[in-house]
């Protein structure tokens, strides 16, 4: 489980080795307090769908999911695509109006970040590399709540970077969105020195 | 009309290219350019999809409340991608387990929505095909020039044929094993802008300087 945890975080970032959430991590992370926002928003949601998407997968869309009503050889994986888009999309409007009820504090700092997350490649890229590697349902909290951390770590880490290079001289054709892919590769990099390592 | 509609199709090539200038959809793009032959898979899927998902959404605009309209945006866009996972699924079958998840991320690929919402809700069904083929095709330049790159570096091959012979064969190139790894694509695409925004300048961003800190153009 930690191996799983780390590997989420680290080895296979979402982010910077499967270049998901790319759109979103080069548009919102050009303040540190901004990208923090949205990373903590990215854990809280990758956290619930990964495992709810889970549940809905083996239950109802799997290959014999519904051998009990006696229909045995329907195979709804197909609909997997939509029924997670559906799921993501619900799962982001209860939360924003559960936050808004409940907790409006961070309704206000998290807000405006959750209807983003809603289109967010990782989110979706996440449940369904869950389904693709078939792991169980604590396997998928784990992988969840992981590659949400890593998500996280790596906007923040980036944007960190690019408030910094604010203060540099960049040839004129390089700056911006150029300079912005460099340091994302260099971050990259510096991700992939973590492989191999186990605490177990 | 015909040269407009011929715009519609080519400007999206460079000038207004959707990966080097809009940032959108790079998501689902760089995974897939270890080899040629992804590369052009995923580029014709999506321009597949696009393609679709333009016209339909032009066809049914005037009807649309604008209310839900993402909804069906986006339910129209997964049904197509659906179609095209199974289409793939179906006659290439080890193209599509080389894909993995990457054919059915373009749901959340955001040019196709992108195009949806900026283009094919205000425009007629022609110019919306052709600004949906041209953004698909200025998609799939980058992706195969990315991976025009990778592969004969990365594998010493081009489209699965040897190019560049390799050491174990008894040739003399070396592959390059960092060029499969995800860092060189990002290089590379940086790489990229900056010969475009060199050849471009109008492309070239303001300075920022120490005071603005507003969002980037782009959509998410």
């Amino acid at each position: 489980m930690t191996d799983l945890f780390l590997r989420a975080v680290f080895q296979e970032n979402l982010a910077l080795t499967f270049f998901l959430g790319m759109c979103t991590f080069l548009a919102v992370s050009k303040r540190v307090d901004t990208a923090l926002g949205l990373g903590v928003a990215m854990i809280v949601v990758q956290a619930i769908t990964v495992p709810v998407n889970h549940l809905i997968f083996q239950g109802l869309l799997i290959d014999g999911a519904w051998a009990w009503a006696g229909l045995p050889e329907v195979d709804l994986s197909f609909l997997k695509l939509i029924s997670f888009i559906g799921v993501i999309a619900a799962i982001v409007q209860i939360l924003e109006m559960t936050l808004d009820r409940f907790v409006p504090v961070l309704h206000r700092s998290l807000g405006i970040f959750l209807p983003l997350i809603t289109v967010n490649c990782a989110i979706l890229g996440g449940s369904l590399f869950m389904v693709e590697r078939r792991y169980t349902l604590p396997e998928s909290m784990v992988y969840g709540v992981g590659t949400g951390v890593g998500w996280a770590l790596a906007i923040v880490a980036f944007a960190a970077i690019r408030e910094r290079l604010r203060y540099a001289d960049v040839p004129d054709g390089l700056r911006g969105l150029g300079m912005a892919f460099v340091v994302t590769g260099l971050l990259s990099m510096a991700f992939a020195a973590f492989v191999g390592v186990r605490l177990s | 009309m015909a040269k407009s509609s011929w715009r519609h199709l080519t400007a999206p090539l460079i000038d207004d290219n959707p990966v080097t200038l809009q940032i959108l959809g790079i998501c689902s793009a760089l995974a897939v350019t270890t080899s040629m032959a992804t590369a052009l898979t995923m580029g014709l899927a999506l321009m597949a999809v696009l393609a679709g998902a333009s016209t339909a959404i032009s066809l049914i605009r005037n009807h649309l409340p604008s209310s839900i309209r993402l909804v069906v945006q986006i339910t129209i866009i997964a049904a197509l991608v659906i179609v095209a996972d199974q289409v793939l699924r179906a006659f290439a079958y080890e193209m599509s387990q080389r894909l993995s998840v990457f054919v059915g991320l373009i749901v959340t690929n955001c040019i196709v929505l992108g195009r949806a919402e900026a283009f094919a809700m205000r425009n007629p069904v022609v110019p919306s095909l052709m600004d949906a083929l041209g953004n698909g095709l200025g998609y799939s330049l980058v992706l195969m020039l990315v991976a025009l790159i990778r592969e004969p570096l990365g594998s010493g091959s081009l489209f699965g044929w040897p190019v560049l012979p390799l050491v174990e064969t008894g040739g003399w190139f070396q592959p390059m094993g960092f060029m499969l790894l995800a860092p060189s694509a990002f290089f590379i695409i940086g790489g990229l802008i900056w010969v475009i925004r060199t050849l471009r300048p109008e492309q070239v961003e303001p300075f920022e300087g120490l005071s603005s800190a507003s969002a980037h153009g782009g959509t998410p």
